[in-house]
């Protein structure tokens, strides 16, 4: 699928990552196109929070490149990332999620409005006015939830984002990823929980020692991985 | 003895009944630190945040200034300040304003290194983040003030304590003139070298009681920062 003016399909060719001498992730080459969550899965260590970081730019390759549809300014402009501590202004909720808007210089008028609806989705609307660091450390998540939505991104990034909740708060997690993927954003998450993966994936893409295994739609990849590595990490054996 | 008992004796009647000469003293110096304060903290302020966030070469020269000798920064800001120095036509050797300067230049370099100890760990929280939103170290400096807040006012109660105290400074821009740039450390060490120990008693228990109450107040900002900011 193309939408005209999109920065989707994303795409990697031949993209790698090394710090300090150990080669993290070798010779990545994927592309992402717009619709349902594209899940990252694989062991601790398999590299998925560093790709991650390389696709969103916090990172730069060691070894080949990312490729966005439009200009690299546009493409920045339009992705946003959720990280799996969220790391909260020292500030209101509301004021925390207006921060990021003021630099992506969405018009002054526009930008409470977006607020509002962004609290609203995650459940935080009565919250507004409380310091944010306040907040229990479930609703802090959802909070940096509401703070990438209320940029309106095209694709968002979410790494590990349920990794330190208890269930209510996963679920409630899960939920707002699930509406945010029906109003149009693209998803692109990793996580080590099968079952999270299960419930949120359009299509998987399993990691193994910094290389991508597999790449596949999610129903077939859970009923039949084409790899013996895949097939045992999903029967809940320890690979690495 | 008799002649200490009476002299505070002395003392604290100046202080109580409002003596103009101490009046006059203490005024001046709190208007000298304060504005000192201020002048100071518009350059120490953001140095220290940029400091905490960005790395450049001579970044460790700021904080080293921090140990300049305080008379030796008076001897500079006087030759800079005198007659025949560059900014001898503006007049303002042996004036508050040349006293102001001093203080200013002795407390920004110690604004700055405290205020990028206290909002270093602050970046190192925030940087992924606030780069995945889209702004740069330059950006990042009146975030991270804004966001250390509750955190500053202790930086500021604490330059303030070391504009007030500072003495050799004062003493050689200022020329402890009577009435015009006599300060409670300059008067003193005056009174204390003429003899006259009952005002220099008094204008010492104000100048503690000051530095006192401002470390004080540090300690209950830094108390409330704590449990608002978390």
């Amino acid at each position: 699928m193309r939408v005209p003016d999109s920065i989707l399909p994303l795409c990697t060719e031949g993209l790698g990552f090394s710090a300090g001498g150990v080669e993290i992730l070798r010779d990545i080459s994927l592309t992402m196109t717009a619709g349902a969550p594209t899940l990252l899965i694989g062991a601790n260590g398999a590299g998925k929070s560093v790709l991650l970081r390389l696709l969103h730019g916090l990172l730069k390759p060691s070894a080949g490149r990312v490729f966005w549809s439009r200009p690299p300014e546009q493409a920045a402009r339009r992705q946003a990332m959720v990280f799996q501590r969220p790391v909260l202004l020292r500030r209101s909720v509301l004021a925390n999620t207006l921060y990021p808007m003021v630099l992506a210089n969405v018009a002054r008028g526009e930008r409470e409005a977006r607020a509002a609806e962004a609290l609203a989705l995650v459940g935080l609307a009565d919250r507004a006015a409380d310091p944010a660091r306040k907040l229990s450390v479930g609703q802090q998540q959802r909070l940096a939830l509401a703070r990438a939505a209320a940029l309106q991104p095209e694709l968002l990034f979410l790494d590990e984002p349920s990794a330190s909740l208890d269930p209510a708060a996963t679920r409630a997690v899960e939920e707002i990823v699930l509406k945010l993927a029906a109003r149009g954003t693209k998803i692109v998450m990793t996580t080590h929980d099968l079952g999270q993966a299960r419930r949120l994936a359009g299509d998987i893409i399993f990691l193994h020692r910094g290389s991508v295994l597999e790449q596949a739609q999610a129903e077939a990849f859970f009923q039949q991985p084409a790899s013996a590595i895949a097939r045992a990490f999903l029967r809940g054996e320890l690979v690495w | 003895m008799g002649d200490l008992s009476s002299a505070f004796k002395t003392a604290l009647g100046l202080i109580l009944s409002l003596d103009p000469a101490v009046l006059a003293i203490v005024t001046l110096s709190l208007r000298v630190s304060l504005s000192a304060l201020v002048l100071a903290a518009l350059i120490g302020l953001p140095m220290g945040a940029l400091l905490a966030v960005a790395r450049f070469p001579g970044r460790g020269s700021v904080i080293s200034l921090m140990g300049l000798p305080p008379v030796v920064a008076g001897l500079l800001i006087y030759l800079l300040l005198s007659r025949s120095g560059p900014l001898g036509s503006f007049g303002l050797l042996f004036t508050p304003s040349a006293m102001i300067i001093a203080q200013a230049v002795l407390i920004t370099p110690i604004l700055a290194a405290l205020t990028r100890q206290v909002l270093e760990s602050m970046w190192e929280e925030y940087a992924e983040q606030l780069r995945s939103f889209g702004a740069g170290p330059w950006r990042a400096v009146p975030t991270l003030l804004w966001d250390g807040r509750f955190m500053l006012p202790t930086v500021l109660l604490a330059g303030f304590g070391r504009a007030a105290a500072e003495v050799g400074a004062v003493m050689v821009v200022g020329g402890n003139i009577e009435g015009f740039t006599r300060v409670m450390t300059t008067a003193i060490a005056l009174e204390t070298s003429k003899g006259d120990l009952p005002l220099a008693l008094a204008l010492g228990v104000v100048l503690m009681a000051i530095v006192l109450g401002v470390n004080a107040l540090a300690q209950g900002v830094r108390g409330i920062a704590a449990r608002w900011a978390g």
